[in-house]
């Protein structure tokens, strides 16, 4: 059996190659057909999701009780041969990648068939799901890259997918702006990534994830480059300018909440799947570099991803649309991750990952099954009573609320617990703090969510209805996966031996900070209840008391706004003065150049009689002038006397 | 001791027949039926083709008939260029021949003739068989030129093309007769060891100047390139398309084996392999020029052939950049880019005679609003049109980069620079065109849709552009191993 399993590995490459297939089959033959554009699409997909569990059973069938026999399988064929620069096309099965194709596809699946029910009408339909093909392939292709340029590609492609599901409806202004800005922002941190691409290629001449770390284990001397920071550091924080970008990580973080002007759906992908987790993996998939480098550069990824994880908590709280509170908290989950891998735990990282994957998706598409039943309405305060007139999304909600709150037994209790137990026994009792208090936040505002939209009286003008089984189907689904999808962390269940890079970082269960996370999480939750069920506080005069922090938090900190300032002001002054150079300068050049050119070109063209006459003299000529001129060079003089050529032939 | 191993001869047998037989029917079957010898030109020689691609990797390589007739690998990938050359123009042409008032059925045996002819170039052992294939190619293409009898412009360019040929090829055995009488001998062999032998001369000089200048005019090396531009205005559209790929491949590949390699290694090999600085500078200057004269008459022309003409005089130089350091990569990339050039300029040649047939004009502004009255002609043009300014992800990128950083790896960057240089030039006459396309709105003029074997033509030419560009890996190593079986 486990013969049979490894030996799927080599046809892993099907997985990224399905969907891509139903991409081109969508654009070139099926668009005219909605239903079969569809068929195709959830086709490839749920084909891809069966291969990628096939291959997950296989890795872990390959556990023989103390280690993994064929651990690695690693298929490649060459691309590109230019100068030394040798790039393949290739796959990696490994525990990592196995991982990451498992809930790529499932999420991906699961929001295709949701996608049934709720693009129901949509005028772009066919576009809609070749755009979806193509984003689960691109992410796809990025989870099993063997080197970095291959991984890049897929890199931009997520984001070129981003942008094209983001402006989806093209014709709204908003859409239109926030895909661009979604583009553009990730475009600054994959300028870092690329430099570092390059300045790697250029030291170690490979960017073959396996031949790098191969370098840098054998006999590689870092020095030091700038600023008492060693090559690796600064090699190490460029990438991760990358993932900054990607991941939504502070100050890259402004156009993740802004995404949600795409169809829901896409939220659901882009927050849970496909988009934003990129830039872990990527960390992770290169967490070797990390480890070469000095600390400060995981200390670096630490502190911002603890930062983002409390920034964003507590924009969340003050946030009255639906979709934007679910955003923020996917930049703050988004945070938690990156800090896993900055004390050390890939294994907590890549866990949290998953069981993220699993509850956001899940809510993400239950804010799209109330707003589907609300006919666009996104603003909490115009919900209510949901939760008796839509039983399913409520009920799915509700798990995916206790989910993320880090309630036991559901998943986010656990991978949450190993995030934070790690932090502390890492020695970071600071960003264990700061998680803790997240984690508080988390809970209080999740809750908030919920209590307002979904319990509470119903508004008359409102009549919801539950959505199609199109759509409740993969909330069940994602449902169940959210509240069992934690207990692969148990010993016996090995996840940790799976995942992880380097000696094993596992954090074993402990209770004592798992039960003081969890009262963190209740007490949320019970201050929710509190404020909003029983309304014992009135939420008006908490705001009242603190005005400033309110408007802060409402503001999102005023980035935004900073960031056009700063474009405003210091962008379009810059500018101004560039433009004026590019007018008379460069243009001026270029300019006189381009009339040079053209003027030459038609003292040229006269050559061009049309005469025969002509065209043999000037052959004849060439002849006789280029034996001359050769003659002459060689120093054969005697060649100008035609009798010392006739001597020649003797 | 001689050794006649007629079955290394196979394609070259096989395509004689195809002319004789090609020939007889073309008398026999009446004007009606001579429809049908399109589709059997172009199935014979899929079979030749595909024989060809096998020979090329599994089949025995060697010499035959006493040394005159080199088989190779080199050879070979030169007959899988001229082979698909063939097919692509026979494709190409088949509505645009049956209009010809002459029509007569001997389009196609002519064709195969010229593709024998430059078959035998490619494999020419002596200097005798090389100037026999040569003149077969020639004098073909003399009469393909003036094939449209009734239009005045084709033959003009016949007579043109006749008187300026025939110049060059007495120049030419000229300097073969010149280097009979120093070595007593016609086969390559014998002249590379006497060349080595003795020093270099006023007449070494002079024979290896006049068999630059047979050559050259072939390839349209400036300054022997003046023909060029009114003899591809004036021949029927796919006549010009074959003239402009494959006869200059041919050159090229007489040009490697026996000139640089052999007959000109004392004069313009580079001197670490015995030849002479004054030789290599003057080709260096030659490729210059030719690059740049290309380049810049092509700016103002008017007429898409002339336009393409001036093109192809400028690819000519960049061609011959890679020959100049003599060196496998230098050959590989000139093997690289004649075979992408052949894919390239098909495909704007075929959009050409399609418009030129059905407009009637081969004007570039009659090409206004080509976007919307036939979106897959314009969209083959421009792949085309941008694969030759070299623009990736396009086969013309790689290309370039091979022969570019070949020359480069040898140390001569200035030429380097000027390639680039022109190449950036290139655009600007190339993007005129796509312009004109695709921002003009041609009010007035009639929608021209592409159908049958011309389309097939055009998507399957910009497929492989396309292809070639993301992938060349495949076709890069036939060109090394090509290379590597002649510079040993």
């Amino acid at each position: 059996m486990f013969k049979e399993m490894h030996d799927l590995f080599q046809w892993a490459w099907l997985i990224p190659f399905l969907p891509f297939l139903s991409f081109l089959l969508i654009a070139l033959v099926t668009r005219r057909s909605k239903g079969l554009s569809a068929a195709v699409s959830i086709l490839a997909i749920l084909s891809a999701l069966g291969l990628a569990i096939a291959i997950g059973v296989g890795v872990i069938q390959s556990w023989n009780g103390e280690e993994f026999v064929g651990r690695e399988a690693v298929a490649a064929a060459n691309w590109l041969n230019i100068g030394g620069l040798k790039i393949d096309f290739g796959t990696i099965v490994d525990p990592l990648s196995a991982m990451m194709l498992f809930v790529v596809t499932l999420v991906a699946s699961m929001v295709q068939i949701y996608s049934l029910g709720y693009m129901h009408g949509d005028r772009g339909w066919s576009r809609y799901y070749a755009y979806q093909s193509l984003f689960a392939a691109s992410m796809l292709g990025l989870v099993i890259s063997t080197n970095l340029l291959q991984l890049f590609i897929f890199w931009e492609l997520v984001g070129l997918c981003s942008y094209l599901l983001i402006g989806f409806w093209y014709f709204k202004v908003s859409a239109r702006e926030a895909a661009k800005k979604a583009f553009i922002t990730t475009r600054v941190g994959d300028f870092g990534l690329l430099l570092g691409i390059l300045f790697l290629y250029n030291k170690f001449g490979t960017l073959d994830f396996a031949a790098l770390s191969n370098a840098m284990n054998t006999n590689f001397q870092d020095f030091a480059l700038i600023g008492g920071l060693s090559y690796l550091t600064v090699m190490a924080i460029l990438v991760f300018i990358g993932p900054i970008g990607k991941s939504g990580q502070f100050p890259l973080h402004v156009w993740l909440p802004d995404a949600m002007e795409g169809p829901t759906p896409v939220s659901a992908l882009i927050h849970a799947a496909t988009m934003v987790v990129a830039g872990v993996y990527l960390v992770a998939r290169i967490y070797f570099l990390f480890e070469h480098a000095s600390p400060a550069a995981l200390q670096f990824v630490a502190g911002l991803g603890a930062f983002t994880a409390i920034f964003a908590a507590t924009i969340a709280i003050a946030q009255d649309d639906i979709k934007r509170i679910l955003a923020y908290s996917t930049l703050s989950q988004l945070g938690y991750m990156m800090f896993a891998l900055g004390v050390g735990s890939l294994t907590a990282s890549m866990f949290h990952l998953m069981t993220h994957a699993f509850f956001k998706a899940l809510m993400f598409l239950g804010a799209g099954s109330v707003i589907h039943a609300l006919h666009e309405k996104q603003n909490i305060w115009d919900m209510g009573g949901l939760w008796k007139k839509m039983p399913i999304t409520g009920w799915t909600f509700f798990i995916g609320v206790l989910a993320i709150s880090g309630v036991p037994p559901f998943a986010g209790f656990w991978s949450k617990d190993e995030i934070l137990a790690a932090a502390l026994h890492n020695g970071h009792p600071v960003i264990y703090a700061v998680g803790l208090f997240t984690a508080f936040l988390t809970a209080f505002y999740m809750s908030r969510l919920f209590f307002v939209a979904f319990t509470g009286p119903s508004k008359p003008e409102n009549h919801p209805h539950e959505s199609p089984w199109t759509m409740t189907l993969p909330l069940i689904i994602l449902g169940v996966l959210s509240v069992v999808g934690g207990l692969v962390a148990l010993p016996e269940h090995n996840f940790a031996f799976y995942v992880h890079a380097g000696e094993l970082e596992h954090e074993a269960m402990d209770w004592a900070l798992a039960g003081i996370s969890v009262v963190a999480g209740l007490i949320g939750i019970g201050l929710a209840y509190t404020i909003y069920v029983r309304k014992a506080i009135a939420a008006e005069s908490i705001v009242a008391k603190f005005p400033g922090i309110y408007r802060l938090l409402k503001n999102k900190y005023y980035v935004d706004e900073f960031y056009l300032w700063l474009i405003h002001h210091i962008m379009d002054g810059l500018a101004k003065v560039l433009y004026w150079i590019d007018l008379y300068i460069v243009d001026g050049i270029i300019n006189g150049l381009a009339l040079f050119t053209r003027g030459s070109a038609r003292t040229l063209r006269r050559t061009q009689t049309g005469q025969l006459q002509t065209y043999a003299l000037v052959f004849f000529f060439a002849v006789v002038v280029i034996y001359l001129v050769f003659a002459i060079g060689e120093g054969q003089l005697a060649a100008l006397n035609p009798l010392a050529m006739l001597g020649g032939v003797k | 001791m001689f050794d006649f191993n007629f079955l290394m001869l196979t394609p070259e047998i096989a395509v004689a027949v195809l002319t004789l037989v090609l020939l007889a029917i073309g008398l026999l079957i009446p004007q009606g039926a001579r429809k049908g010898m399109m589709p059997l030109t172009v199935f014979f020689l899929l079979g030749v083709l595909a024989f060809s691609v096998y020979d090329f990797f599994f089949g025995p390589q060697g010499v035959t008939l006493g040394g005159m007739y080199i088989h190779d690998q080199f050879a070979g990938f030169f007959k899988i260029l001229f082979l698909s050359a063939a097919i692509l123009v026979a494709l190409s042409s088949g509505a645009y021949v049956q209009s010809f008032p002459t029509s007569r059925g001997d389009f196609y045996a002519l064709l195969m003739g010229a593709t024998l002819g430059m078959m035998l170039m490619s494999g020419a052992g002596d200097l005798l068989t090389l100037y026999v294939g040569l003149e077969l190619m020639t004098i073909t293409f003399y009469i393909l030129v003036a094939y449209w009898l009734t239009e005045e412009k084709s033959a003009e360019a016949g007579v043109k093309y006749l008187i300026l040929g025939a110049a060059s090829s007495a120049v030419l055995l000229y300097g073969i007769s010149l280097f009979y009488g120093m070595t007593g001998s016609l086969m390559l062999t014998d002249i590379r060891q006497a060349m080595f032998a003795t020093p270099i001369s006023p007449v070494t000089i002079l024979a290896s100047v006049f068999l630059l200048a047979g050559f050259g005019f072939k390839i349209s090396l400036v300054p022997f390139h003046m023909w060029a531009a009114d003899i591809y205005e004036g021949a029927p559209t796919p006549v010009t398309a074959f003239l402009a790929v494959a006869s200059k491949a041919a050159a090229f590949a007489a040009l490697i084996r026996v000139y640089v390699l052999t007959v000109g290694v004392q004069t313009f090999s580079p001197p670490s392999i015995g030849g002479h600085w004054t030789g290599q500078n003057l080709l260096l200057v030659l490729a210059a020029l030719t690059m740049i004269v290309g380049n810049l008459i092509a700016i103002p022309q008017t007429n898409i052939k002339r336009m393409l003409a001036f093109s192809s005089v400028a690819q000519a130089g960049y061609l011959m950049v890679g020959i100049i350091p003599a060196s496998p990569d230098g050959v590989k990339g000139v093997l690289f880019y004649a075979m992408i050039y052949v894919f390239g300029n098909m495909g704007a040649f075929a959009v050409a005679t399609h418009i030129g047939q059905a407009q009637g004009s081969d004007e570039i502004k009659d090409f206004a609003g080509l976007a919307r009255r036939s979106p897959v002609a314009a969209a083959v043009m421009t792949a085309s049109l941008l694969s030759l300014a070299g623009i990736p992800p396009l086969a013309g990128f790689v290309g370039k980069f091979y022969l570019f950083s070949a020359v480069m790896s040898e140390g001569f960057t200035a030429i380097a620079y000027i390639g680039f240089v022109m190449s950036m030039v290139s655009v600007y006459y190339y993007l005129s065109v796509v312009k004109v396309m695709y921002l003009t709105e041609g009010e007035g003029l009639p929608l021209v849709p592409v159908k049958g074997a011309s389309k097939f033509t055009m998507v399957f030419t910009m497929l492989i552009t396309l292809a070639l560009g993301l992938y060349p890996t495949p076709l890069a190593q036939m060109a090394i191993a090509a290379a590597n079986s002649l510079v040993k």
